[in-house]
C-alpha cells in the first residue's frame, strides 16, 4: 500500500470519528467532493480500476463545467461541497416505527393504495430493507436468470460483468455529456443493470423503487439497459421521498440502448417529494435518460407521469441511428403549489425512415410553472424521416404557467416533421356539468384531468396506469377552489 | 315538491328574475315557455345552483330544504336533475365512467349501495335502449364530438339513469329533428309517474305535443304573467307572446 493511500486511509477514518462517534451501523461519507471521495466510494464497492478510472475522468471534466442556466426554473444555489455523495443504511437513523411517521405522508400512501409493508419501507421506518444508494434486493432474479436475463443491483454488474458494464457504460449518454451527467458519472452509487440477450422476450416487467431517505445525501443512480437483438424488455421506475425541509439534488443517469430488432419500453412514475405548499423543501430531480436505437427496426419507447420535485428537469431522449427504427415519448408533467417543471424530449433522427412520435400533456396548478421543451432533429442520412408532435397543456386556476419551447432542425427535405399544441383551462362549465350529476368538484377535476391525460395513460403498465391516476388526485387536492 | 317565492336573481348588475312566484307538485308536469331573453334558461340555472347568477330576494324550498343554500352536487343527491340546453363536452372522459360515477355518487346519499360495473351496465343498456342510443356512446368522451341531437338524448339517458325526483328540461328541443324529439319525448314520458315533477322550460309549442303538461307558465321579462292549463300553450302557439304582455299591462 502506498503512502499516500495510507493517509487517505487515515484521512477517512478521521472523517469518520468526527460525523459518527457513537453510530457502528452508519456508513455515510462526510459531506464533500473530491478524488479521495471517489476512490472511496469505488473501494467500497470492490469495483475494477476500469471503473475507478472512469469515475475520475469524469470528476476532472466536471471541474471544467459550469451548472447550465438554459432551464426555464428559478433554482437556488446548489453547494456541491455539502453534499454526502455516499449513504449507507444507517438503522438509528429516521423513525423506529409507522407512530413515528408524519401522518400527512401515510395519508398519502394510503390514497395511493401502497400496502403496509411498503408503507413503512416508503416512509422511511428503518426496517431490513435497504435503501439510499443501495440497491433493494431483486426478488425475481432466479426466474430471470433462466431466460438468460441479467437484472441486478449496477454494482453488482459491475463486479459480475466487468465486460458488458465496459462495452455500453457511457455509450449513449458519455462522461463528457453535460453538468449533471457528469456529476453522476463521477460519483453514482448505485441503480440497474438490465442486459436481454438475444432473441429473448423478458418474461416479466421488470421494475426497482428508487428512493431517497438520508437527509443530505444525493442520489446518483445510474441505469443502463441493453436489449440484444430481437429481444424485448419493459422496466417500470418508480420514485418516491420522504419529507424534508430542504432541497436534494437527485441527478441520475438512464442508458438504453436495442440493437437489431429489439425494443425497450421504459416508464416512470416520478413522485419525489415536491415541497410543502409554500414551496419548502423538494427534490431537484435534474436527470439524463437517453435511449439510442443502435439496430435496424429496433424501438424505444419512454412513459412519464412527473406528478413530483420541487424542480423537474429532465429529457428522455431517442437517437434513432438503426434503419426504420422508432422513438416515442409519451408524458404527463404536473406543477402544482410552487412546482417547476421542464421537461420533454428530443428525437435525433439519423437513420433512414426513422420515426417518432412526441405526446406530451402538461397540467399546471397553483403557482405551478410547466414547460415543454423538445427538439426534433432530422439529420441529412434520416431519409424519409417522420416526426408527430402533439402538445398540450392544460392551466388550473390564475397563477401558474405553461411554457412551449419545441426545437425543430430538418436538415433532409424528405422529412415529414407535425405539431400540434393547444392550451386549455379547465373550464367552470365542465366542472358545473359534473357537479349537477352528484360528482363532488375533486372528483369531477380528477375525472377531467385523467381524460386530459388518457393519451398518455394508456401507454403505462395496467398497476402502474392506476397508481398514476391516483397520484394525480392526491397531487391536485386543493388546486381548485 | 318546489316552492318559489318572490324569487329575484341577477347576474352582474342585470336583472334578470324579478320576483318568480311557482309551485310544482309531486306527479306534475310544467311547462315555462316565454320569448328569448324572458329568464327561462336563469330559472333552470338558478334552481341547479349554477355560478355566476346572485339571489337578491325570495326563497326556493325543496322539499322542505332551502334549495338555494345546497351545492350543486347536493342538489344532485337530493333528486334535482337539470338537462342542459348546451350540454359541455369532456374530452378523455369515458361516457360510462361519467354516467356510473354520477349514478353511484347519487347511490351514496341515498343510502344504497353502489352498482358494480356489471349491474350497471345491464341498467345503462336497458335506458339506451328506450332513448334508441347505441352501446358505442358509452365507450365514448362525453358528449365529444356529439351531433346536437345526440347530446340531448344524452342528457335524459343521464336523466333516467339517474331517476331524479325533480327533472329540469332546458331548451330540450331545441336543435332536434322531428325524429330525435320523438325519441326524446318518449324517454321523458317514460320516466312521469306520481312521485317526480318536471319543469321543462321551451320555446316552442311543439315539444307540448309530445310531452303533455298539466301547466303551462308564460314568463317574460322575469315575471310569470300568465298560467294555465294545456290550452294556454296552443293560445301561444297562435297569438305570440304579445298579447299576454298586454294583458298584464292592463292588469
Amino acid at each position: 500500500m502506498s503512502s499516500q493511500q495510507q493517509g487517505l486511509d487515515a484521512l477517512v477514518a478521521q472523517k469518520y470519528r468526527h460525523g459518527f462517534v457513537t453510530d457502528i451501523e452508519s456508513d455515510t461519507v462526510p459531506p464533500g467532493l473530491d478524488e479521495d471521495v471517489i476512490r472511496l466510494i469505488s473501494r467500497k464497492k470492490g469495483e475494477p480500476q476500469f471503473m475507478l478510472d472512469w469515475r475520475l475522468q469524469a470528476y476532472r471534466h466536471w471541474l471544467t463545467l459550469h451548472e447550465p442556466d438554459w432551464a426555464h426554473v428559478r433554482i437556488a444555489p446548489i453547494d456541491y461541497q455539502s453534499i454526502s455523495y455516499y449513504s449507507a443504511p444507517k438503522k438509528k437513523d429516521g423513525p423506529k416505527s409507522l407512530d413515528e411517521v408524519d401522518p400527512k405522508l401515510l395519508a398519502t400512501y394510503e390514497k395511493l393504495g401502497v400496502p403496509l409493508h411498503e408503507r413503512a419501507r416508503l416512509a422511511g421506518v428503518a426496517v431490513d430493507a435497504v435503501f439510499d444508494s443501495v440497491s433493494v434486493a431483486t426478488t425475481f432474479k432466479d426466474k430471470l436468470a433462466k431466460a438468460g436475463v441479467i437484472f441486478c443491483p449496477f454494482s453488482d454488474a459491475v463486479r459480475d460483468h466487468p465486460a458488458l458494464v465496459e462495452r455500453y457504460l457511457g455509450s449513449v449518454v458519455p462522461y463528457t455529456d453535460n453538468f449533471f451527467a457528469t456529476l453522476n458519472s463521477a460519483v453514482f452509487t448505485d441503480g440497474s443493470f438490465v442486459y436481454v440477450p438475444k432473441g429473448v422476450r423478458c418474461p416479466m416487467e421488470l421494475s426497482t423503487y428508487f428512493r431517497i431517505n438520508a437527509a443530505n445525501t444525493g442520489q446518483f443512480e445510474r441505469t443502463l439497459i441493453i436489449a440484444d437483438e430481437g429481444s424485448h424488455v419493459s422496466y417500470l421506475e418508480g420514485c418516491t421521498a420522504p419529507m424534508r425541509d430542504e432541497n436534494q439534488l437527485h441527478a441520475a443517469v438512464v442508458e438504453l440502448v436495442a440493437l437489431a430488432d429489439a425494443s425497450i419500453k421504459y416508464s416512470t412514475v416520478q413522485n419525489w417529494y415536491p415541497g410543502d405548499e409554500h414551496g419548502v423543501g423538494g427534490i431537484y430531480n435534474f436527470v439524463t435518460k437517453r435511449g439510442e436505437c443502435r439496430g435496424a427496426n429496433s424501438r424505444i419507447s419512454w412513459t412519464q407521469v412527473e406528478t413530483g420535485s420541487a424542480i423537474t428537469w429532465k429529457y428522455p431522449s431517442c437517437v434513432l441511428t438503426g434503419e426504420n427504427s422508432v422513438g416515442e415519448f409519451y408524458s404527463v408533467a404536473l406543477a402544482n403549489h410552487y412546482q417547476q417543471a421542464d421537461t420533454g424530449t428530443k428525437m435525433i433522427h439519423i437513420g433512414r425512415n426513422t420515426r417518432s412520435t412526441i405526446v406530451s400533456k402538461g397540467i399546471s396548478a397553483g403557482r405551478g410553472q410547466n414547460t415543454y421543451r423538445g427538439l426534433v432533429k432530422i439529420l441529412p442520412s434520416a431519409e424519409g424521416a417522420r416526426n408527430y408532435t402533439q402538445c398540450d397543456s392544460l392551466l388550473m386556476g390564475d397563477k401558474c404557467g405553461a411554457h412551449t419551447f419545441p426545437y425543430m432542425e430538418i436538415r433532409n427535405p424528405s422529412a415529414v416533421v407535425e405539431h400540434e399544441a393547444t392550451t386549455s383551462r379547465i373550464a367552470d362549465d365542465q366542472l358545473f356539468y359534473c357537479r349537477s350529476r352528484g360528482i363532488s368538484e375533486e372528483d369531477a377535476v380528477n375525472m377531467i384531468v385523467n381524460g386530459f391525460c388518457r393519451a398518455v395513460f394508456k401507454e403505462l403498465p395496467m398497476e402502474f396506469a392506476v397508481e398514476a391516476q391516483n397520484l394525480l388526485s392526491v397531487s391536485l387536492e386543493g388546486a381548485v377552489g | 315538491m318546489l316552492s318559489i317565492r318572490d324569487l329575484h336573481a341577477q347576474i352582474g348588475a342585470r336583472k334578470i328574475l324579478k320576483g318568480i312566484n311557482l309551485e310544482v307538485r309531486a306527479g306534475e308536469v310544467h311547462a315555462i315557455m316565454g320569448p328569448n331573453g324572458s329568464g327561462k334558461s336563469t330559472l333552470a340555472s338558478v334552481l341547479a345552483g349554477r355560478e355566476g347568477y346572485e339571489v337578491t330576494a325570495g326563497s326556493v324550498e325543496y322539499l322542505g330544504r332551502n334549495l338555494l343554500e345546497m351545492e350543486p352536487e347536493e342538489r344532485a343527491h337530493a333528486g334535482v336533475f337539470l338537462a342542459f340546453q348546451y350540454p359541455v363536452e369532456i374530452p378523455g372522459v369515458n361516457n360510462a365512467y361519467l354516467l356510473k360515477a354520477a349514478l353511484n355518487a347519487v347511490r351514496r346519499q341515498r343510502g344504497e349501495a353502489e352498482l358494480d360495473a356489471f349491474e350497471f351496465l345491464a341498467l345503462v343498456r336497458d335506458k339506451m335502449q328506450l332513448m334508441q342510443m347505441d352501446e358505442s356512446f358509452l365507450n365514448r368522451g362525453v358528449n365529444e364530438g356529439f351531433s346536437g341531437g345526440e347530446k340531448k338524448r344524452n342528457e335524459i339517458l343521464q336523466m333516467a339513469v339517474l331517476e331524479p325526483k325533480l327533472a329540469l328540461l332546458d331548451e330540450t328541443d331545441s336543435g332536434l329533428d322531428i325524429d330525435a324529439l320523438r325519441v326524446v319525448a318518449s324517454g321523458v314520458n317514460s320516466l312521469r309517474g306520481p312521485d317526480r315533477a318536471i319543469v321543462m322550460v321551451t320555446h316552442y309549442q311543439r315539444l307540448l305535443d309530445y310531452i303533455e303538461p298539466d301547466f303551462v307558465h308564460v314568463l317574460s321579462d322575469g315575471q310569470i304573467l300568465k298560467s294555465g292549463g294545456k290550452s294556454l300553450a296552443l293560445e301561444l302557439e297562435k297569438r305570440g307572446y304579445d298579447w299576454v304582455r298586454q294583458e298584464a299591462r292592463v292588469a
